[in-house]
């Protein structure tokens, strides 16, 4: 279908790209924004440090995204769920560390204390370590994804099937996870985090590392993502995308591949979500709402889907409009998402990458026959 | 001048009228009833009760609002309202107020007495609304010797309702009764009741204070265990009939929000987001109209439906048919791309109702005639704007099941489904039955957002709340499937109630998303699978 293949990814270009992004994230940004004084013009603020940190978060959703639905043609409407799922697991362990330093100087969190619970639910035992949480943060995604998409797999529910199941799915979590009683703190969520690893969470030099950490997992998402779809494995995936049955005909089991980028996409989420929640200091069910995983898609459909990098550009594009909107022309916000929307599907159905690359290549025909 | 003559006459016109009830009791009996010692007052006020003497209540409701005043010095007895005095035992007005007047103070114990009292001799009153409400105040009175007037008052009483309350209360009485034989009359006549109360008087028979029995009688035991028995038994079947019954409203409203989409989507196989704004707009286009016929036609405002019921058809219809030229007509085929840039337009939808009506809720009023419900049992009540709407569902799903099965639309829509190919070729434009197919889908999303504003809230995220559900009804029916979406909507509502009832609304919302989720594993065709060569198209 679509004539971005393996080879189109990452030229020279591409790689130096990478690497400039590396050295942006790792280096310049601390750089200008701790190093270089308040007054100067190249000073970076601490807002556009926790927006860009918190895009990124985003970006690497998207590129989660990308690998499902961009290369393996399933569209997921539950990946909200997963980053939410993600950023919960580590929210257990930031509300774990609040210590007695909360409202009511309890041990436990104060929407505990406030249902008058005496002790932590068992879901909630050992979520004081920190290891632990992280891994919960893997597995928690990774196990729900892996047993929801072996059923869905398996009875080979595809195309708005399954993207109508995962939003129900989704929209069933929300519910629960807005009851006070399943014990994640109903509508309000976890809040008033305190510190991480011991060391206060709302410091310049804290912000400085979660965004620093944001960006090399996203260097880390999109690098392991070219590795998988320029493997036998991603062209086995392309080919699921395209003609199904013909790859069940060729003697594989699409189960199990798709099974397996699935689960690699939701546990990505939940990275995601671990890095967000630090970030931004609070996570609620309103992640998990059917919206959020709708637009997920739409951040890869502007950026052009199977390209990787045009999940990155459509997430900053999308969220960084967003951002601008809702302090400029706030009641216009929506219309515009939905503009886009509507205009993406129509108009360009390779989003942003795949318009530069028509323009590159119509500037390439002129100048060829410029020559000729 | 004659501005003052005026006055004084109504005055004094005034003052004849609160005079005239006081009359009716003589000087002793108003005596005592003002009387500082709290036994004599009592037992006086049961005396004025016992009779059927209605005159007295004024004076009675005088003392309750603590109106009487007496007088040490004159020995008077004066009702003073406003500052006007009447003189109780003569019923005379009092021109010069004496200076020493106090306040008959009422203690609680005697306010209670005194509601009782007033409420026992309203009881013989001409006005059915005044009987009924002295029936209810009496429901909680024990004093037996109210047993005399009750019994007469039940005999007089033809009106049904309160013929059941009085027989309540005459129960409840029998059971302060002293007599044996009386008790067990009435707990066996308690065992009738259909009021829920009647379980508490019962409990409280059989309670246990300290490891005694709270009776300790156990024959009134025993019987008040039967008793109780049956009561229970009525007392649940009236909640499985009320469950069945919002079962069956939450299936109607669930069949009207999928059966545009059962069209839309099922026949036409459009994934349309925007079909919980659909109704939306529906709900706000009733708004309108109700506020159209307010302003021009207020005489008419009780039959304002008559006119929104087309309106928000035409209206969603057409926003729908805009929808499907404009956009979703390039997307056919490409279902994932028609679900973002529906959902592109719900965004839209949502925000342009924000713009133009406000973010708050509006207010749709139900007419007169759809207020108010039909009480089966005193814990069950059927609204009748519910049952309203479980008939205009039923209307609507017969309406569109002819327009499927006996207009040509409905034949060239069959044909465009079946074989859209074929169809053209015998010459039907498939193009523009699309564009009918889907303004008739959502048409069907505006008679349900009219519906949907008569029993809940208004508001511009109204469709937000349908769209996962509306998605599960037809998926759970199966796709193109009239009767699965039927099937499904009633059976998906009754479910659901019957599961709020055990676990609560949120977790029986999860559980049958479960459900859903497992099922469509099991059977992805949904309950009414196609079968044969069609199933694989």
């Amino acid at each position: 279908m679509r004539k971005t293949g393996p080879g189109a990814l990452f030229g020279t270009r591409g790689w130096s790209g990478v690497i400039a992004a590396l050295v942006l994230i790792c280096a310049v940004a601390p750089l200008l924004n701790l190093g270089v004084p308040k007054e100067s013009i190249f000073h970076m603020s601490d807002f556009s440090v926790s927006l860009i940190g918190k895009i990124m978060c985003y970006a690497i959703v998207a590129l989660a995204m990308d690998l499902i639905w961009g290369y393996t043609g399933i569209l997921s409407l539950g990946h909200g769920l997963f980053f939410a799922l993600g950023g919960y697991a580590f929210g257990m362990y930031l509300m774990r560390s609040i210590g007695l330093d909360g409202v009511y100087k309890s041990p436990l969190p104060d929407f505990m204390v406030f249902l008058d619970w005496k002790a932590y639910p068992w879901y909630w035992s050992f979520t004081d370590h920190f290891w632990y949480s992280l891994m919960l943060v893997v597995l928690v995604p990774g196990l729900l994804a892996f047993v929801f998409g072996y059923f869905a797999f398996r009875s080979r529910i595809k195309g708005v099937y399954f993207s109508i199941i995962t939003q129900a799915m989704t929209f069933a979590f929300m519910l629960l996870f807005f009851r006070n009683d399943t014990g994640f703190g109903g509508n309000n969520g976890f809040t008033d985090f305190k510190r991480i690893l011991d060391h206060p969470i709302f410091t310049p030099q804290m912000r400085m590392t979660l965004f620093v950490l944001s960006g090399l997992a996203l260097v880390g998402t999109l690098l392991l993502g070219r590795w998988i779809v320029t493997s036998k494995l991603g062209r086995v995936l392309t080919a699921i995308r395209d003609a199904e049955s013909r790859v069940m005909f060729s003697g594989y089991d699409p189960l199990w591949y798709k099974l397996f980028i699935w689960t690699l996409s939701a546990v990505l989420c939940g990275i995601a979500g671990a890095l967000y929640v630090p970030q931004v200091g609070i996570i609620n069910p309103g992640e998990m709402s059917p919206a959020n995983s709708i637009e997920i898609a739409i951040w890869v459909a502007v950026g052009g889907r199977g390209t990787l990098v045009g999940a990155i550009l459509g997430a900053f594009i999308v969220n960084g409009a967003r951002s601008w909107f809702t302090v400029a022309f706030p009641e216009y916000w929506l219309f515009f998402l939905g503009a886009i929307f509507i205009a993406v599907t129509l108009f360009l159905p390779n989003g942003v990458v795949g318009l530069i690359s028509q323009l590159r290549a119509q500037w390439r025909d002129r100048q060829g026959a410029k020559a000729a | 001048m004659i501005l003052v003559r005026l006055i004084r006459c109504v005055l004094v016109v005034f003052a004849l009228v609160a005079a005239m009830p006081a009359a009716a009791l003589s000087p002793e009996q108003i005596g005592k009833l003002v009387s500082e010692d709290p036994d004599v007052r009592i037992e006086a006020l049961n005396a004025v009760a016992a009779g059927d003497d209605e005159s007295a209540i004024g004076f009675l409701q005088a003392l309750a609002e603590g109106n009487v005043q007496t007088s040490v010095s004159t020995k008077k007895i004066v009702i003073v309202v406003d500052g006007k005095g009447t003189d109780a035992t003569t019923g005379k007005p009092v021109d010069a107020l004496p200076g020493d007047l106090d306040e008959v103070v009422a203690n609680n114990v005697f306010r209670r007495e005194l509601a009782a009292a007033i409420a026992t001799l309203q009881l013989s009153s001409k006005d059915r609304a005044v009987r009924l409400a002295a029936a209810k105040t009496l429901q909680d009175e024990t004093e037996s010797d109210r047993l005399p007037i009750v019994e007469r008052a039940i005999g007089k009483e033809s009106d049904a309702e309160i013929k059941g309350l009085l027989e309540r209360v005459r129960a409840n009485l029998q059971l302060n009764s002293k007599d044996k034989p009386v008790r067990l009359a009435a707990i066996v006549s308690l065992g009738s009741s259909v009021n829920p109360n009647t379980k508490t008087i019962l409990l409280e028979i059989l309670a246990k204070k300290g490891g005694e029995f709270a009776e300790p009688d156990a024959d009134i035991r025993f019987a008040a265990q039967k008793s109780l028995a049956e009561v229970e038994g009525r007392l649940a079947t009236g909640e499985r009939i009320a469950q069945v019954f919002s079962g069956a409203s939450l299936g109607s409203i669930l069949l009207l929000a999928a059966l545009g989409l059962a069209i839309t989507y099922g026949l036409m196989g459009v994934i349309n987001m925007a079909h919980g704004e659909l109704i939306m707009i529906g709900a706000y286009t009733t708004y309108v109209v109700q506020n159209l016929v307010r302003a021009n036609a207020p005489d008419l405002f009780n039959w304002y439906l008559l006119a929104a019921v087309p309106a928000s058809f035409m209206v969603a219809a057409a926003v729908g048919m805009v929808l499907e030229r404009g956009v979703i007509r390039f997307l056919y085929g490409r279902p994932l791309e028609t679900l973002l840039a529906t959902w592109g337009i719900s965004l839209i939808l949502i925000q342009a109702v924000r713009t133009i009506f406000g973010a708050q809720n509006v207010q749709v009023e139900n007419p007169v005639w759809m207020s108010g419900g039909v009480e089966l049992l005193s814990n069950v009540v059927l609204p009748w704007s519910r049952i309203v709407i479980i008939g205009f569902s039923a209307v609507v799903l017969l309406l569109v099941w002819l327009a499927l099965t006996r207009t040509r639309l409905g034949l060239f829509v069959r044909g465009v489904t079946q074989n859209r190919a074929m169809a053209s070729c015998l010459g039907v434009h498939t193009g523009r039955i699309d564009t009918w197919c889907f303004g008739l889908g959502s048409g069907i999303a505006g008679l349900a957002g009219c519906a949907l504003s008569q029993i809940g809230n208004v508001g511009p995220d109204l469709g937000q709340g349908y769209i996962v559900d509306s998605f599960m009804v037809v998926v759970l029916g199966g796709v193109g499937q009239l009767a699965g979406t039927v099937y499904a909507a009633i059976g998906l509502g009754i479910v659901n109630k019957f599961l709020e009832g055990i676990s609560g609304a949120v977790l029986a919302k999860i559980t049958v998303l479960v459900f859903i989720i497992i099922f469509i594993q099991k059977r992805p065709q949904g309950m009414f699978a196609l079968k044969g060569r069609f199933a694989d198209a």
